[in-house]
């Protein structure tokens, strides 16, 4: 491997995030692209690739910020397809295809503003074999998993509600968080159920937000305004496009894969981690993320949540923006996940930890259907 | 569009995929399995997902499942607005495979719903595809 380090020299959210229908698709990645650019102190012009996800796309987006990029990603795996975008422009500026990499995200997830009609296509695999049980979105498939999880591993409802209730202690101290009120046990399993065994508290928000991040190569760093955070390791995996097709329904190995590969390029463990974040689109996903990352063994991870591992001044800080249960969760909640680790490793989060030199992130798209995993630190490999 | 209500999803087959639309039709739970390293799978597909051979054949299942896993939906899909709260199931066959279905004749209750509880397949009959669907095993099936 070349050894060319890579870092995010520039990283930013929409001016706000949360209900925003000023604001088209289009219209936020513009607004987070613009707000990243600056951060790394750039305009438009020094950047020579960009990233984003399939629709629009990376030439619409490139088009409409004024543009013409030598390379272009427009990998779209769904929430995590952010991650996949850091990973693949750090191989293209240790290539020498791109020197500056734009990676943007916007998504009017709750207003709709500008977004494409959902279509389903009743002859692709899931059309077939799933869709006609009456399935309806992430609520009614990504959860699917989770009783099962509960019978082998004697995951209690009050453990899997636990999960809300320590992220909204990390949302308290956000100011950007959609929601910032302390909850109980007791309020999550008293909230509606919307798929049993899940409440509405167990389930990500919807909102509106983009966010964006500016790439490019380590030796460049003292050019910049902002401190480097450098991508010290990254891995990326796919697993299934159908929950039901899922190997098993206990444990993740994409995020296990993915993971490994992150560790291993950045030559840590999981006791180096100062900083974890993991993509909650409900309450089990950081359950299955910090199992298959190694913080715990298998059947630890509820009862770890719960006894207050990951919540303010425990061991292992979580998902400390509040996560996609309390902060924000557009859709593709992958970037700001990305975004809470840049901020903690830069040392300027709302919740900022003590210390934070080695931040990881790990990423879901689709129902378990793919993973990104980034490691990033304070200083170089 | 007023007054007109979506129906229920209704599968459109592919090539690839009709026998086993043509077996749910027939009553029949079809299947395919690798004549190669002999593992049944699901979904139909033309390639062995265990060791690549394309050296597959159709067989009928027994239609003989557990319970593996499961939601109870409360927000209704198109169609399903007179069934929520209802079950989203994912069985596993006896011979192996995992799918998809809906469970009839079983009340959506946890208490209703014991995990690897045996069940067998049926059919319901949605536009011109029947779709194979499970109920719970009575003693004679076990």
């Amino acid at each position: 491997m070349s050894d060319v380090g890579v870092i995010i020299a520039g990283a930013a959210e929409t001016d706000e995030i949360g209900r925003l229908p000023s604001h088209s698709t289009l219209g936020l990645h513009i607004e987070a692209a613009r707000n990243a650019v600056a951060d790394a102190g750039l305009t438009m012009r020094d950047i020579d690739g960009i990233a984003t996800v399939s629709a629009p796309g990376p030439v619409q987006v490139a088009h409409a910020l004024g543009i013409y990029p030598d390379w272009l990603d427009g990998t779209g795996v769904g929430g995590t397809s952010f991650l996949l975008h850091v990973r693949h422009a750090a191989a293209a500026i240790r290539a020498g295809h791109a020197k500056t990499i734009l990676i943007t995200h916007g998504e009017s997830g709750r207003s709709r503003v500008g977004v494409a009609p959902r279509r389903v296509d009743l002859s692709s695999p899931a059309g077939q074999f799933e869709v006609p049980y009456g399935i309806l979105g992430p609520t009614t498939t990504f959860t699917i998993p989770a009783l099962r999880y509960m019978k082998e591993y004697g995951l209690t409802h009050e453990q899997l509600a636990y999960v809300a209730v320590a992220q909204r202690q990390w949302a308290a101290k956000n100011p950007r968080a959609m929601y910032r009120d302390a909850i109980t046990v007791d309020d999550v399993l008293a909230s509606r159920l919307v798929a049993y065994p899940f409440h509405l508290l167990e389930c990500c928000l919807v909102t509106d937000g983009g966010g964006a991040l500016v790439i490019t190569a380590a030796d460049r760093a003292a050019s910049f305004p902002r401190p480097p955070v450098h991508v010290l390791g990254t891995g990326e995996a796919s697993q299934t496009p159908m929950i039901s097709q899922m190997i098993d329904f206990t444990e993740s190995q994409m995020f296990r894969r993915a993971g490994q590969k992150a560790f291993a390029e950045a030559g840590i463990t999981p006791s180096d981690v100062d900083h974890l974040m993991i993509y909650d689109a409900f309450a089990h996903v950081p359950i299955y993320g910090l199992e298959a990352l190694g913080f715990v063994r298998k059947g630890e991870a509820g009862p770890f949540i719960a006894d207050g591992h990951t919540e303010p001044g425990g061991s292992l800080p979580l998902n400390t923006n509040g996560g996609g249960l309390s902060y924000t969760h557009t859709g593709m909640y992958g970037m700001f996940a990305i975004q809470e680790g840049v901020r903690q490793v830069r040392g300027e989060a709302a919740a900022q930890l003590d210390r934070a030199d080695i931040s990881v992130i790990l990423g879901n798209g689709g129902m378990f259907a793919s993973c990104g995993v980034l490691v990033l630190g304070r200083q170089p490999r | 569009m007023p007054g007109k209500a979506a129906g229920k999803a209704v599968p459109v087959p592919t090539p690839e995929t009709q026998p086993y639309w043509d077996g749910c039709r027939a009553g029949e739970l079809r299947i395919q399995r690798c004549l190669d390293c002999g593992k049944p799978y699901f979904y139909p597909r033309p390639l062995c997902p265990a060791c690549g051979s394309a050296d597959v054949e159709w067989f009928t299942a027994s239609g003989r499942a557990t319970l593996y896993s499961y939601v109870i939906s409360y927000r209704p899909a198109p169609g399903f607005e007179a069934d929520a709260p209802y079950v989203i199931a994912v069985v596993q066959l006896a011979e192996g495979p995992r799918m998809m279905t809906s469970l009839a004749g079983v009340p959506a209750t946890p208490e209703a719903l014991v995990l690897d509880m045996p069940l067998r397949v049926t059919f319901e009959q949605r536009g011109e595809i029947s779709l194979p669907v499970f109920t719970p095993a009575g003693e004679e099936h076990q």
